[in-house]
């Protein structure tokens, strides 16, 4: 196939993607906005990062003009994840893809482009992966422009309404996966219990939040992996896997 | 307002981490991770991570307690049936909007 076919076909696997992220950088825009950044200053963060739980753990530390440490920490442990994505679709490469291809294709390692492009049959060649990651990229500005700039228009009662936008669909990540595997459920639980105590205990809550998320993912992720270790199948977890970005 | 130079200063520092994470990999290793343990961990993660960002921030993400509540009965009771991410959020949203609604209207 042509390298003009190839990036064609990646638009067109981009573009379901692309829809989602619309409304998942729609509800962080508004979120962001009404934490106190400016509207350019949202959308900066949208087109350097791209990606919806660091922005969203982000925000509030640059909004409290926290430690940069705490954004160190927090973004490294909430992205940890893409490090076995990128390790994966590492592998399913083609030899053809140029180093300068890799540190490009990196900038869009999100959930949903990894796992479309790691359910490929083929090798995934740069334009397709150019293709794949085009439309996601600029739905998740565009998106995050679009509600930047409606927090400030929408009534009052329509922005509370988009607040629980983002943690409706967290929830909606959790519970499929939760469901088939009660080792999931309860690190899933576990993880909540970590994350109210941290918030409604006195002496707790003095912890900043960013702190108190990754010691709350550290814990139950350490404590799971020891007493509930996935099957040791190789590469079937990262295709079950449809977490997004 | 955060000055534009701090801004500049956490924005980099951000990215930065962000990008590290997702490049370093794909650039050096060409290596699947083997170790039982590790792969575990990064399996569990992002889980782990999304239960403690949504618990209990969802309670005081809309404008009452209890509209934030009924907002997530319906996105749990969506999930359970499986739908799309966006119908689950869509759910949620209007539940909450709906909820807000009735209660302007009685107080």
């Amino acid at each position: 196939m042509s390298s003009k076919n190839l990036f064609l076909r990646g638009l067109k696997d981009g573009f379901p993607i692309c829809l989602g992220y619309l409304s998942v950088s729609f509800a962080f825009g508004i979120f962001a906005v009404s934490s106190g950044l400016s509207v350019w200053q949202v959308i900066m963060i949208s087109m350097a990062n791209v990606t919806s739980a660091g922005q969203l753990a982000g925000v509030p530390i640059i909004a409290a003009g926290l430690p940069l440490i705490e954004m160190v920490l927090t973004q490294f442990v909430i992205n940890l994840r893409y490090s076995l994505m990128s390790v994966s679709l590492s592998q399913k490469l083609s030899p053809r893809v140029k180093l300068l291809h890799r540190f490009v294709m990196a900038f869009c390692v999100t959930d949903e482009i990894f796992a479309v492009a790691i359910s490929q049959k083929d090798e995934v060649e740069t334009p397709y992966f150019l293709g794949l990651m085009t439309s996601p990229f600029w739905g998740w500005t565009i998106g995050t422009a679009l509600g930047a700039l409606a927090g400030d228009i929408l009534p009052e009662m329509v922005v509370s309404a988009l607040g629980i936008a983002l943690y409706s669909m967290f929830v909606a990540i959790i519970i499929p996966p939760s469901k088939k595997n009660h080792s999931v459920a309860l690190c899933c639980l576990l993880a909540m219990v970590l994350s109210s105590a941290f918030y409604y205990i006195p002496v707790l809550s003095k912890v900043s939040s960013g702190i108190a998320i990754i010691i709350c993912a550290l814990v139950s992720g350490l404590l799971f992996a020891a007493i509930a270790p996935i099957p040791d199948e190789k590469g079937q977890e990262e295709k079950k896997k449809e977490v997004p970005a | 307002m955060i000055r534009t130079d701090v801004f500049f200063l956490y924005l980099l520092v951000m990215a930065g981490v962000t990008y590290l994470i997702r490049a370093l990999p794909l650039v050096l290793c060409r290596e699947k991770i083997e170790n039982r343990f590790i792969r575990s961990f990064l399996y569990y993660i992002p889980y782990a991570v999304l239960s403690a960002m949504t618990i209990p921030a969802i309670f005081y993400s809309t404008g009452y307690l209890i509209s934030a509540l009924l907002g997530l009965a319906v996105a749990v009771i969506l999930s359970f049936m499986e739908k799309k991410l966006l119908t689950v959020a869509i759910g949620a949203c209007c539940t909450v909007f709906i909820v807000e609604c009735v209660m302007k209207f009685l107080v």
